[in-house]
């Protein structure tokens, strides 16, 4: 229920305060999501299958988002940005996909 | 990235795990534990980044996020487009100056034409024709003209400069009108004209007067076989009649020097 609103609260700050974001983190943004996402999803999954545990929540929505970005700036010094940043999304796609299978099955048995 | 991997192979039978899954999420939405502050404040954080990252994709334009070998990419195909429209611009440009001094040529030798072909027209008598000049009335006794005095006459108006001749306003007076002696009057061009003759002349109305005064001219020759003329200068002459134009059945044009 806290996370919940948190996510909520998270939300409408964004909207509201509409944050700037420094120009040399614009590329990193993205990615960063789609990695929070993916951790989000593995603790929702680890959470139902009873294996939940904050600490490695955090510690991986932390790592995924930090490993990520560095992915993508290595991939930036290496001029090969753009490519890596898509290899990132398709890994971190696929990841979230199996997650939200195994989330699926828990909840509707299919 | 760590534990949560591990589970991706991990194929519960749903069956065995589904009640207590079920029972852990109602547990957690009811009575919440430490565990779940933690993760309110990440998915606060991954609230905001979403949906700032929503906005910049959606409001920013699209060279924002864009890389510095993309953006050179962009940029060079840019400057091949520009290049493009320029030379586009220029030949258009000069499309339309040709198509303007044409326009120009063409009008000018519209406009010549036509000044040339008004006054073509009033000397082939084409035209209907106005200016100054004279009106010379002939009284002739029992309506005879002698013809070389008519002839005479005309020649001598010809001679001082009359421009457009018309007679008894009914025949106009060209190069190739032709005179003839008819029983009552004269035949001009096949029409027969009689007395009172009234020749409208246009041109210097001074010259064409002295001309048909002078001593043994044109009034005197009238005189002579006892008719009358009379002359008036007049600042508006009216030489109305037209004739027809002929094309030329055997002179053909040649072309000067």
């Amino acid at each position: 229920m806290i996370a919940i609103i948190g996510l909520v609260i998270g939300v409408a700050v964004g909207l509201i305060l509409k944050p700037d974001v420094p120009i040399g983190l614009e590329p990193y943004l993205p990615i960063a999501v789609v990695a929070a996402l993916d951790a989000v999803f593995g603790a929702l999954r680890a959470f139902l299958d009873g294996l939940f545990d904050d600490k490695v929540f955090v510690v991986s929505f932390i790592s995924n988002v930090f490993i990520a970005a560095l992915i993508v700036f290595l991939g930036d010094k290496l001029g090969v940005g753009a490519q890596l940043s898509t290899g990132v999304i398709v890994v971190l796609g696929i990841r979230i996909f199996a997650n939200v299978a195994a989330i699926r099955r828990h909840i509707f048995h299919a | 990235m760590s534990t949560h991997d591990d589970l991706s192979a991990d194929h519960d039978p749903p069956v065995e795990a589904t009640p207590s899954s079920r029972e852990r999420l109602e547990r957690a939405l009811l009575h919440p534990g430490r565990g779940q502050v933690v993760a309110a404040v990440l998915l606060a954080v991954l609230g905001i980044a979403g949906v700032t990252q929503v906005r910049i994709a959606g409001t920013d334009d699209e060279y924002a996020g864009m890389r510095q070998a993309d953006l050179v990419q962009a940029l060079n195909g840019l400057q091949a487009a520009s290049l493009r429209n320029e030379q586009e611009i220029r030949d258009l440009q000069s499309t339309r100056d040709a198509l303007r001094s044409s326009s120009d040529r063409t009008a000018a030798a519209l406009e010549q034409a036509r000044s040339e072909l008004s006054s073509l027209g009033v000397l082939a008598g084409t035209l209907p024709a106005s200016g100054p000049g004279i009106r010379i009335t002939i009284t002739a006794p029992q309506a005879r003209l002698s013809l070389n005095n008519l002839l005479d006459g005309i020649e001598e108006l010809r001679d001082a400069g009359a421009e457009a001749m018309e007679i008894n306003d009914e025949v106009r007076v060209v190069a190739q009108t032709s005179f003839d002696a008819a029983d009552n009057g004269i035949d001009v061009d096949g029409q027969i004209v009689s007395s009172p003759f009234i020749i409208d002349a246009i041109g210097d109305p001074e010259s064409l007067e002295t001309a048909l005064r002078f001593p043994g001219g044109f009034v005197d020759d009238v005189a002579l076989d006892g008719g009358k003329v009379t002359i008036k200068q007049s600042q508006s002459i009216e030489v109305t009649s037209l004739r027809t134009p002929v094309k030329p059945q055997y002179a053909q044009s040649t072309k000067s020097k």
